[in-house]
């Protein structure tokens, strides 16, 4: 049967990797993208670093945030994954014919607001209309340069014993957006959109023994550490209820049928911290407002090659895997 | 698929109703509780309360628990 | 917590019992076991099987490939429960998720109650729920269709593939090679029929049967009291769930079904055709009967399909037994329906396998 485009090719899970991996790669393959980073660090007179991110978000206003401040924390975050210090965004705009220019001018400023949190500036940019129909109201790309000041951060530096740490709650983003969307449920859940620079800032300056930095955003927690020890000698065992989890995002996800652990975040890091820096990036980590709530939820193993195995309150173990598909509501 | 949370009732309106947990609210109907109060916990499957709970019980109240401990 | 389940576990595992088979019918305790990580702690000779209680899974392929047929009905808006939308027909791929892709108009809900608002906001459309599900799902499924019938949304119909879970266990049992020692027994089902409606497991086939809620100590009490009975060699029904569940069940909702449905014959996967099994709008709901409203029909032939998920769902094959299992048959590219829906028993052991 000829396959087509399915929503769950757009859901950072498996066959995400596959379209990557099948269907852009071959073409464009050469060293710097096929790292599949966050972001690519070039060479030249500077180390730079580039990303590019697509933004796509329905709705495109949700609690705690939209698809403007979505676009300027998205690239700002790959680029601070990588260990870089970002610097300059492009920014493209597909707009739908008949979308109100009301909410463009909203969510034009709440993406300059994110900017300049973020300390970056937007020097280049295009703007297209499409027909009505043709597009859902609004598609933003942003691609983003930032100059690599500790370089050196890869998932293929961790090490047997390191630590899994993550910055805070998880799940955040992904529950607040599918909330607002199914109309379902109403309650204080809120997006944790939020860029990372500064919080990466801080704890790489400190000189601890980073390994690497992703964050964990389509495919959650659980998609992203599968990520990190793919095909390695080495698995990383979590610990179930280390994970925080705010009590409304586990009361919607239990209500909707879904699991935190693979539910988007927008301002959350995932690092890999050499075992002795551990207690002190996290005290780093908790002492900004991104890192508050951060938390030591696994450490690397040989015990389970290539998989991430959780311990389960009741002290039993379950293999997690990447995400397959999108999280679709469960029945009923 | 089965919710094991119950829901609290904080609006009645005939057969609607909205449910709360953990500051989470769904509308449901309550077409198959007899006399739905405020305040009352119910089971909820598909969009429906399916049984009113006697009351929030501590899991531990329960009585094949307490046999269970009587026997460990 | 006063609940101690290292101790349970313990105890469970001293019990002077040899091998021992347990089945749970319901999609939920599956999931939840799984999730608990259950099976790594459970004493070796416990062995835990997934029978026919996940919605989708017991549902044949021949139904889901009509089903597929009339989402591509002009004007037809279906909408069904998430998990539905993956569930390949007999020809491997093919869901609603991909004839959504090819221009289908398919809509989740949570509730029938959404599908009935939806025809309401589209009156131009006919929209169709797809009612699967035990008798937990079916009175809300009646009930949606009574306001239907009192609001006056005539573009709104039922496709029902509503089941009831005592005929089912019956043909289980009655299978030559039915080797289950107890039965783990849905809660919410319950719930509706009450734990009277699992009476006749001990009283006319000699097997344990504990009723049970879905939290891991829900699960784990009624798994310990199963191996109890069996020690003690007396079978007999036991409600481990009466905060939920009691004796006579919920008797409005009873009503609800009697007065929308009436028993039918149908088809399950792995089971074949059970007389009285499923359940179909009466005559005079025959309006908002998606079944008599679109001349589509459900082959009355099984369809072939290479997957084993009927074994599995009977507890004769294990996921992993299964030769298409997590090779040519994984969750992103199912076979068959255990594998597709986040219930079945194969994506339960795909997902969640023992670390």
């Amino acid at each position: 049967m000829d396959e087509i485009i399915s929503l769950d090719y757009g859901s950072g899970g498996k066959k995400t990797s596959r379209l990557i991996e099948q269907t852009i790669l071959p073409v464009l393959d050469n060293p710097y993208l096929g790292e599949l980073g966050d972001g690519a660090i070039l060479p030249g007179a500077e180390r730079l670093v580039f990303s590019t991110d697509s933004f796509v978000v329905d709705p495109i206003f949700f609690p705690g945030g939209d698809i403007g401040k979505l676009a300027v924390c998205g690239t700002v975050n790959d680029l601070a994954m990588c260990g870089a210090e970002p610097k300059y965004l492009s920014l493209a705009l597909i707009l739908e014919e008949g979308f109100p220019l009301r909410d463009l001018e909203r969510v034009m400023a709440s993406l300059g607001e994110a900017a300049e949190k973020a300390c970056v500036t937007v020097v280049t940019g295009d703007t297209k209309v499409v027909d009505r129909g043709r597009g859902d109201k609004l598609y933003i790309n942003t691609a983003g340069i930032g100059f690599l000041q500790y370089p050196g951060l890869s998932p293929r530096n961790i090490q047997k014993g390191d630590a899994v740490l993550l910055s805070g709650t998880a799940g955040d983003h992904g529950t607040a957006v599918m909330l607002s969307r199914s109309g379902l449920m109403q309650g204080e859940l809120s997006s944790d959109c939020a860029a990372l620079n500064h919080l990466t800032e801080a704890m790489l300056q400190s000189g601890a023994a980073i390994r690497c930095l992703r964050d964990p955003t389509r495919g959650g927690v659980a998609t992203t550490l599968n990520e990190f020890i793919e095909g390695t000698p080495l698995g990383i065992e979590l610990e179930e209820k280390a994970v925080p989890v705010r009590p409304q995002v586990r009361a919607a996800c239990e209500l909707l049928g879904l699991d935190p652990l693979y539910c988007a975040n927008e301002g959350k890091l995932l690092a890999v911290v050499a075992e002795e820096d551990a207690e002190r990036v996290l005290a780093i980590m908790r002492r900004t407002d991104e890192g508050r709530d951060a938390a030591r939820i696994g450490t690397v193993t040989d015990a389970c090659p290539g998989r991430l195995v959780a311990r389960t309150e009741l002290g039993g173990r379950r293999v997690l895997q990447k995400l397959t598909g999108a999280q679709l509501p469960r029945i009923c | 698929m089965c919710l094991a949370v119950p829901l609290k009732l904080i609006e009645i309106d005939g057969n609607n109703a909205v449910g709360e947990s953990l500051g989470m609210r769904r509308p449901l109907r309550v077409d198959f509780i007899e006399e739905p109060k405020l305040g009352d916990y119910v089971i909820v499957h598909a969009g429906f309360a399916i049984e009113r709970l006697p009351e929030k019980q501590a899991l531990e109240d329960l009585e094949s628990w307490e046999e269970l401990r009587d026997v460990l | 917590m006063s609940f101690d389940a290292g101790r349970i576990l313990e105890t469970m595992a001293a019990l002077p019992l040899g091998r021992v088979q347990l089945m749970e019918v319901c999609g939920t305790h599956t999931m939840s076991i799984a999730r608990s990580g259950l099976k790594s702690v459970l004493p070796e000779n416990v062995k835990l099987l997934s029978g026919p209680g996940c919605p989708v899974c017991v549902t044949p392929a021949e139904q889901i490939d009509a089903v597929l047929e009339l989402a591509m009905e002009k004007d037809v808006i279906l909408t069904s429960y998430g998990d539905m939308l993956r569930v390949p027909g007999s020809r491997p791929g093919d869901s609603l998720l991909r004839r959504k892709a090819l221009g289908a108009r398919v809509e989740i809900v949570y509730s029938p109650i959404d599908a009935v608002e939806l025809a309401r906001k589209h009156p131009d459309r006919q929209v169709v729920f797809l009612g699967v599900g035990f008798e937990t799902t079916a009175p809300g499924t009646a009930a949606a269709v009574l306001t239907a019938q009192e609001q006056g949304v005539k573009n709104f119909s039922l496709w029902s593939m509503l089941k009831t879970v005592e005929p089912a266990l019956r043909a289980l049992i009655a299978q030559e090679d039915f080797a289950v020692d107890g039965f783990l027994c849905p809660g919410h089902v319950a719930t509706i029929i009450g734990a009277e409606g699992f009476r006749f497991l001990p009283e006319e086939y000699g097997l344990p049967a504990v009723v049970g809620g879905f939290e891991t100590e829900d699960i784990l009490t009624a798994l310990y009291l199963l191996l109890k009975q069996l020690v003690e060699g007396e079978p007999k029904l036991q409600n481990a769930y009466p905060r939920a569940v009691s004796q006579e069940g919920n008797r409005l909702a009873q009503r609800m079904l009697q007065r929308c449905f009436e028993a039918r014959e149908d088809s399950w996967r792995g089971l074949g055709r059970i007389p009285g099994s499923g359940l179909g709008l009466r005559e005079e709901f025959s309006d908002f009967d998606a079944q008599k409203r679109f001349s589509i029909q459900a082959s009355s032939e099984p369809a072939p399909t290479a997957c084993r998920c009927g074994e599995v769902i009977c507890g004769r094959l294990s996921p992993e037994g299964c030769p298409l299992f997590g090779k040519r048959c994984t969750p992103e590219d199912p076979v068959g329906p255990c594998m597709v829906s986040s219930e079945g028993a194969c994506a339960a052991a795909y997902k969640y396998q023992q670390g």
